[in-house]
C-alpha cells in the first residue's frame, strides 16, 4: 500500500490522523454504553466454574464504564496515551465486551468460562486455515482455497474415521489438503495459472465434490460412512488446575493444542530459522533470493504442500473435534473468515491467531446470548461477528501490506 | 490459426476435458453399481446424465428460457465482479449488494402506484441505486482507512443477509399472514415482462427482460472501458495504481466509483430476480449467485464479452442439472464440479495442451488480479 511507504513526517500525521479517530471510537463507546447498556436493569452472573461465580450490575456497570470511557477518550484526544495507547485500548474494548455481556445476561447467568472455552475451540479451523494461508502467502502463492481445503478435508476425515479411527481419518482429512494444495501447486507454478482462478475452482471443486458425495454416498449410508464418535477433551495435569484459565485453555481437545503449537512453531519457523528466511524471501523478492541459489519453485511446492497439511488438520475439526459426521457445506464460509484473519493478521501467524480469536468469540458469545431475551432482534446479534471484524479492521487495523510477490508466477532465467 | 477460433478450440477442449473428469466422477461414486461389478449401468448413468443436461438447458424452448433466467442474475453479478476487477479490486461483495438492490427495487416495487413505462424503470433504478450505494462501502473504507476490500465485503455479505432477513419481516415489507421472513408482492406495474411474453401466456417460459436489462449493462460495462475517460482510468488504476497516482489520476475516488459502479450492477441483478422472477423477496433472494458470479467473471476474463459468455454457459449449466437431477440419481451439485473444472481447465491452457499433446503456443491470459497489495 501507499501509506506505508511514505517518509516519516506522512507517517506521523497518519499516527496523529490514527490517535484522533481512536478518540471518537471511545467516544462512540461511552454513548453505547449509556444509551443502551443501561437500559437494562438487574444482576448479571458469570460463571467462572463449577461452583462460583462473579455478579455485575447491568446499569450500574454500564454508567461506571460510559463515564470511564469518556475521560480515556478526553485523555486519548488532548494529549494520547504514548506508549501506553494499545494497552488502554485493550483494556477498554475487554471492559466494554463485560458491559456488553452484563446487558445481555442481566438479570440472569451464564457460564462465562463455558463460553470462552467455546471461543478457543471454535477458533481452530480458522486459525488453521489462517496459518495455511500464511505459509502459501509468504512464498508467494495467494491461497484463496483455503475454504475448499477445509470442506474437502472435513468430508474425506468423516468418512476416514467412520470406517477405521480417528487417527487414520485425521490422516485422510491431512492427505486431502494437501492433494489440493499440490493442484494449487502445480497449477500455479508448473502451469502458472493465475492464482486467484485456481485458487476459486479448488473452492467450487470441493464444494461441488463434497455434496456430491454427501447426497450420493453419505446420506444412504449414514451409519457405516458417516457417524463417528468425536474426541474427547484432554486434561492437562497441573495447568488445567489453574483457576479459570485452566479451563479455557488446558481442557481442551487436542485439536486446540495443535493449532497453538501450530502458531508457535510457524511463528518461530518463519521469524528464526533459515527456512523461514528463505520462505519470506520467495515472496517478497523471489528473483533475488533465486540469484542467491533459493530454489524458488521447489520451495513453494514445499510450503504448499505444508500449508495443505496444516488446513487438513483444521478441515478434520468438524467431525472429529466436534460434530462428529459430515454435513453438506459444514465449514459455511470459515475458510474465507480465515483468509480475513490472514489479512486482519498482517500475514503474522500470531495476528491471525489474534483474528480467528475475535471472530470465533463473536461466535460464541452469539450462541451465549441466543438463550436471553434482550429485546434486540436475533439478526442483529448472529451479524455482531461481522460488524465486529468490520469494525476493527476499518478502525484499526487499516492497510496491511501484503508479500509483494504474491501473486506472480516465478521463472527461471 | 487465427487467434479467436484457438481460443474457441481451447474453449471446447476444456469443457471436453471437464466433461471427461465429472464422468469418472460419477462412475466412482455409484457405489451400488460398482459393488455389483455393473460397469455397463455405471458409463449408463453417465451418458443419461449428460443426455439430460442437453436437453435441460437447450433441448426446448423452455430449456433455452431456463437457459436465460439462470443467466441473468448470474450476468449482472458478473459485471459487478469484473467491473472491480478491472479497478484492481477483488468483490467478494456481489451477493450483499444483491441484496441491497433487491431491497430498494422492492421497495419502489410495492410502495409506489405508477403507469409501467414509469415504474420499471424507476424500480430498476432504484436497484441500481441501493446496489452502487451499498457496493460504495468497501471503496469508501479502502481509500479511508486502507481497509482491504476482500475483508470488508465478506463481512458487509453477513451484515446484509442478517439485515434483509429482519426487514422482510417488519411491517413494511412482511406479507398479510406470513411470520416468515418473505415480502410483499411488488406491483403488477412494476414486474419486467417476460421475456417471450409475444409467444402467449404460457407460464412455464420463466425467462424475463432482466435479461435485456443484463444485455445493455454489458454494452454499457464496455463503453465505459472502450469510450470513456472514466473507463480509462479505472483500468489504468488497476493495472498500476502507484503509476495512475503519479499521471494524476485520484486513485482513491476512482476505488469507490469503481466499486459504487460494481455494486449498480450487482443491485441490478438483485433487482431483476424481485421483479422479473419472483415478484417478491425472500432472505435467499440472492443465494450462492454472488459467489458463482466470481467464477463468471474469472471464466470470462473480466471483458464484457467474456462474462456474457460464462454467464450463459453457466445458465445453461444450472437448466440442464435440474433436468439431470430430475432424469437420473446424479444430484445437481455435479454442476458445481462441472464449473469449477471448466474454470480451471480454461485458466490453464498449458495444462489442456499436455493433457490433449497439441504443438505450439498456448494463449496466454495473463493475471486478473494482481496480489494483494493493490
Amino acid at each position: 500500500m501507499s501509506t506505508s511507504a511514505a517518509p516519516g513526517l506522512v507517517v506521523s500525521a497518519e499516527q496523529r490522523k490514527r490517535a484522533r479517530s481512536l478518540g471518537i471510537a471511545y467516544l462512540v463507546l461511552a454513548v453505547v454504553c449509556f444509551t443502551i447498556f443501561t437500559r437494562r436493569a438487574g444482576d448479571a452472573g458469570f460463571r467462572i466454574s463449577e461452583s462460583s461465580q462473579f455478579t455485575l450490575p447491568a446499569q450500574g456497570f454500564g454508567w461506571a464504564l460510559g463515564i470511564v470511557l469518556i475521560a480515556i477518550a478526553a485523555g486519548q484526544l488532548l494529549r494520547g496515551f504514548g506508549k501506553l495507547s494499545n494497552v488502554v485500548l485493550a483494556l477498554a474494548t475487554a471492559a466494554f465486551f463485560m458491559s456488553f455481556m452484563a446487558w445481555a445476561a442481566a438479570g440472569d447467568s451464564f457460564s462465562f468460562v463455558g463460553m470462552l472455552q467455546d471461543t478457543v475451540s471454535r477458533s481452530v479451523p480458522i486459525t488453521l486455515g489462517a496459518v495455511a494461508g500464511i505459509l502459501s502467502e509468504r512464498s508467494g502463492v495467494i491461497n484463496i482455497s483455503i475454504e475448499g481445503m477445509l470442506l474437502a478435508s472435513a468430508c474425506t476425515s468423516a468418512i476416514g474415521a467412520s470406517l477405521t479411527n480417528l487417527w487414520l481419518g485425521t490422516l485422510v482429512g491431512i492427505l486431502t489438503g494437501v492433494a489440493l494444495a499440490a493442484i494449487l501447486a502445480v497449477m500455479s507454478i508448473r502451469y502458472k495459472v493465475d492464482q486467484v482462478i485456481v485458487g476459486f475452482a479448488i473452492n467450487f471443486f470441493a464444494l461441488g465434490v463434497t455434496s456430491f458425495i454427501s447426497f450420493r454416498v453419505l446420506v444412504p449410508n449414514r451409519d457405516t460412512m458417516n457417524n463417528l464418535l468425536p474426541v474427547m477433551p484432554i486434561r492437562i495435569p497441573l495447568f488445567a488446575d489453574i483457576p479459570f484459565f485452566g479451563q479455557i485453555l488446558f481442557d481442551q481437545t487436542i485439536f486446540v493444542y495443535f493449532s497453538f503449537a501450530t502458531v508457535a512453531l510457524a511463528t518461530w519457523g518463519l521469524y528464526r530459522t533459515k527456512w523461514g528466511l528463505r520462505t519470506r524471501a520467495i515472496g517478497e523478492y523471489p528473483r533475488a533470493a533465486g540469484t542467491l541459489g533459493v530454489d524458488v519453485n521447489k520451495l513453494r511446492y514445499r510450503n504448499l504442500l505444508l500449508a495443505g497439511a496444516v488446513a487438513g488438520v483444521g478441515g478434520a475439526w468438524w467431525p472429529i473435534g466436534i460434530v462428529g459426521r459430515f454435513d453438506q457445506n459444514i465449514t459455511n464460509g470459515r475458510g474465507f473468515i480465515a483468509l480475513a484473519a490472514v489479512i486482519f493478521g498482517r500475514w503474522h501467524p500470531v495476528g491471525a491467531l489474534c483474528g480467528a480469536l475475535v471472530f470465533a468469540l463473536a461466535e460464541a458469545v452469539r450462541l451465549k446470548i441466543g438463550n436471553f431475551d434482550t429485546g434486540i432482534p436475533s439478526e442483529f446479534l448472529i451479524m455482531a461477528p461481522y460488524l465486529v471484524t468490520l469494525i476493527v479492521v476499518a478502525g484499526f487495523i487499516g492497510a496491511s501490506r501484503a508479500p509483494k510477490a504474491a501473486g506472480q508466477p516465478y521463472e527461471d532465467q | 490459426m487465427n487467434e479467436t477460433l484457438k481460443s474457441l478450440r481451447f474453449t471446447l477442449l476444456a469443457v471436453v476435458a471437464a466433461l471427461f473428469v465429472s464422468a469418472f466422477i460419477i462412475v466412482i461414486t455409484d457405489i451400488e453399481a460398482l459393488g455389483d461389478g455393473n460397469l455397463g449401468k455405471a458409463f449408463g448413468t453417465v451418458g443419461r446424465a449428460y443426455w439430460g443436461l442437453f436437453k435441460g438447458s437447450f433441448g426446448s424452448l423452455r430449456a433455452i428460457s431456463n437457459t436465460i433466467t439462470g443467466a441473468t442474475p448470474l450476468l449482472l453479478a458478473g459485471l459487478a465482479v469484473s467491473a472491480a476487477f478491472k479497478a484492481g479490486l477483488f468483490n467478494i461483495g456481489a451477493t450483499g449488494q444483491m441484496l441491497a438492490g433487491a431491497v430498494t427495487g422492492l421497495f419502489v416495487g410495492f410502495a409506489f402506484q405508477l403507469p409501467p413505462i414509469i415504474h420499471v424503470p424507476f424500480a430498476l433504478l432504484a436497484s441500481a441505486a441501493g446496489g452502487a450505494a451499498f457496493g460504495a462501502i468497501p471503496g469508501v473504507l479502502k481509500a479511508r482507512t486502507g481497509a482491504h476490500e476482500v475483508i470488508t465485503t465478506i463481512m458487509l455479505n453477513g451484515i446484509a443477509s442478517f439485515t434483509v432477513l429482519w426487514l422482510l419481516k417488519t411491517q413494511l415489507f412482511k406479507r398479510e399472514g406470513r411470520d416468515d421472513a418473505i415480502s410483499k408482492f411488488v406491483e403488477d406495474s412494476a414486474k419486467l415482462p417476460k421475456l417471450f411474453g409475444f409467444m402467449g401466456n404460457r407460464i412455464d417460459l420463466l425467462a424475463h427482460t432482466g435479461f435485456i436489462v443484463g444485455l445493455l449493462a454489458t454494452f454499457a460495462f464496455w463503453w465505459l472501458l472502450r469510450k470513456t475517460t472514466l473507463g480509462f482510468e479505472m483500468q489504468a488504476t488497476g493495472f498500476n495504481q502507484e503509476a495512475a497516482r503519479y499521471a494524476g489520476m485520484r486513485t482513491k475516488s476512482l476505488m469507490v466509483t469503481s466499486m459504487a459502479i460494481a455494486g449498480a450492477f450487482a443491485g441490478l441483478a438483485g433487482g431483476s430476480e424481485v421483479l422479473g422472477l419472483y415478484g417478491y423477496a425472500s432472505a435467499t433472494v440472492a443465494g450462492d449467485i454472488g459467489f458463482d458470479a466470481i467464477a463468471v467473471a474469472l471464466l470470462g476474463r473480466s471483458t464484457p464479452i467474456g462474462t456474457l459468455v460464462s454467464a450463459l454457459l453457466f445458465g445453461a449449466l444450472q437448466a440442464g442439472g435440474r433436468q439431470m437431477q430430475v432424469d437420473t440419481d446424479v444430484p445437481i451439485d455435479l454442476i458445481i464440479v462441472l464449473r469449477a473444472l471448466i474454470v480451471m481447465f480454461i485458466a490453464a491452457p498449458l495444462l489442456v495442451k499436455a493433457m490433449f499433446r497439441m504443438r505450439g503456443e498456448a494463449t496466454s491470459f495473463g493475471q486478473t488480479f494482481r496480489g494483494w497489495g493493490g
